[in-house]
């Protein structure tokens, strides 16, 4: 049988965002997957040297629309820790509310285009439904949808009051429902079931080795989560990481489906624990020094790695997203799977290429 | 909140040898990064162990920059090193898979790099195998 290169992407109906693979295929399998990134490198990075480092939170949150506050976040706590900035612990415990509401719309924001790539068009069209419920407390508490610009060095921009608080918190008891009618369908339906059952499985150590985060990493039993190291408020809320065994695409779609419940808890935990007081400090002078900040975003460990030497603007601004570490383990479970399984694997890792990119 | 990190200037000439070490203390590689001074790059090397996490730093002269690979120990630092390459200008020797200055489609060349032509690169796909069990893929440019 002789070989075939398809190329797939980087427009394509399946695929959120662009990615070009070039599928070397014998028959219906794929033999090789040539990956090529690049059509929408923004050089954010360099970016840092024309933008001064407050100014710089407003990029650093556009290098995502969808955990674009936790990119805010990452940021604001890396020039935090440089220039060892106190952010009052109300405004922390806000930044972890946001947070959680991002990795909730994220999450379903995946599960749709996840039920869209298996053909089950319905769920597809109610995982989104739900979202948007999510977008719509975001929207009330910090005036956005997709970039909040709620986060700034030395704490946050807008307070939720109380009403705030309990509309909020009875929302979510809608949308808690409504997740677990959704989740139901992904864990147990038998046509989702075939389609991401033992479908790209990754072992334990092949995760690891490949430097896999987040949820890709997660469903291969490997319990690590970022939130762990108690940035934010998440020292007062005790996150144990949600893991599975099978390390197929499956797993990986049944950790996110618990993670969604996981964060409304977590919400609650951090609503009914919320400190009075300041949101924010008055921030003075230029940072010098350096630092590696790490967080938990809906895909993974973000990486950001800032240098400052005393100046308005930094020496140097580099970030490994989520995306950029799990791309080698789609490249691993892409070969020899059949090109049917391809939409599925790409997905199972919930690339976010212009996070890649930056 | 408990970021607790170490960071080692180290020779480059001892990279490869502390890597290894990394990885037979079970590290995990975080990242590959690397910084743009007046006349050199810096490098730094970021590794994890149970949440903590571990800097190697070393720097080479930002002309005709040139280091070796460490994906024969790390096979997913292949995408950082073309990441080095295509950004920096970074000539990585031994790269298991590499992309040939393919992997960014940037505007401008190296934009972190030094403004010199780089090396001359051979025509062929120069790629070593990857250990068995952890081999993603053995790419060419696209």
């Amino acid at each position: 049988m002789a070989r075939t290169v398809i190329p797939f992407g980087p427009q394509h109906p399946v695929l959120p965002e662009p990615i070009h693979l070039d599928l070397v295929v014998e028959d219906e399998r794929v033999l090789e997957a040539r990956p090529s990134i690049g059509f929408i490198h923004r050089g954010l990075e360099k970016l840092v040297e024309k933008k001064d480092y407050i100014e710089f939170t407003y990029i650093a949150e556009r290098i995502c629309g969808i955990c674009s506050f936790i990119h805010g976040q990452t940021y604001c706590q890396a020039i935090e820790a440089i220039m060892n900035i106190a952010v009052p612990p109300r405004a922390l415990y806000l930044r972890t509310v946001w947070g959680e509401l991002s990795r909730i719309h994220s999450h379903l924001l995946w599960l749709g285009l996840m039920a869209d790539a298996v053909g089950f068009e319905s769920l597809f069209m109610h995982s989104w439904r739900v979202r948007e419920q999510v977008l719509d407390i975001i929207e009330a508490t910090t005036g956005g949808r997709v970039i909040f610009g709620s986060c700034k060095i030395g704490g946050v921009r807008r307070d939720i009051d109380a009403a705030g608080i309990s509309d909020m918190l009875r929302k979510l008891e809608t949308i808690e429902q409504e997740i677990r009618r959704i989740t139901k369908v992904f864990i147990n339906d038998s046509s989702i079931k075939s389609r991401l059952c033992g479908v790209g499985v990754l072992s334990r150590e092949e995760a690891y080795d490949l430097g896999c985060v987040g949820p890709t990493l997660r469903g291969s039993g490997v319990a690590q989560d970022m939130r762990q190291l108690g940035y934010a408020a998440f020292a007062d809320l005790q996150v144990e990481p949600i893991t599975r065994t099978e390390g197929d695409s499956y797993s990986r779609c049944a950790v996110r489906c618990d993670e969604l419940l996981q964060s409304i808890d977590l919400i609650r935990k951090a609503m009914s624990k919320i400190p009075a007081g300041e949101i924010e400090i008055k921030v003075t002078g230029n940072p010098s020094g350096e630092v590696t900040m790490r967080t938990e975003q809906p895909r993974g460990e973000v990486v950001y790695c800032v240098k400052a030497n005393g100046t308005r603007n930094l020496q140097r601004f580099r970030v490994r997203t989520p995306t950029f570490a799990n791309l080698p383990a789609v490249l691993k479970v892409l070969q020899g799977c059949e090109l049917a399984d391809v939409p599925v694997l790409v997905l199972t890792i919930d690339p976010c290429i212009s996070c890649t990119e930056r | 909140m408990n970021q607790e990190q170490t960071l080692e200037i180290i020779p480059l000439e001892t990279l490869l040898d502390r890597v290894r070490g990394m990885r037979a203390k079970g590290y995990r590689l975080v990242q590959i990064g690397a910084t743009r001074l007046p006349e050199q790059v810096e490098m730094t090397y970021s590794f994890d162990l149970k949440n903590s996490l571990a800097n190697l730093r070393f720097h080479v002269p930002a002309a005709e920059a040139r280091i070796p690979s460490i994906s024969s120990i790390y096979a997913c630092s292949f995408l950082y090193e073309n990441e080095l390459h295509d950004l920096f200008n970074i000539q990585v020797e031994g790269m298991s898979v590499d992309f040939k200055g393919n992997f960014y489609k940037t505007a401008v060349k190296y934009p972190f790099g030094s403004t010199k032509a780089p090396a001359a690169q051979p025509a062929t796909a120069a790629s070593t195998p990857l250990p068995a069990g952890t081999a993603p893929v053995a790419g060419t440019p696209t």
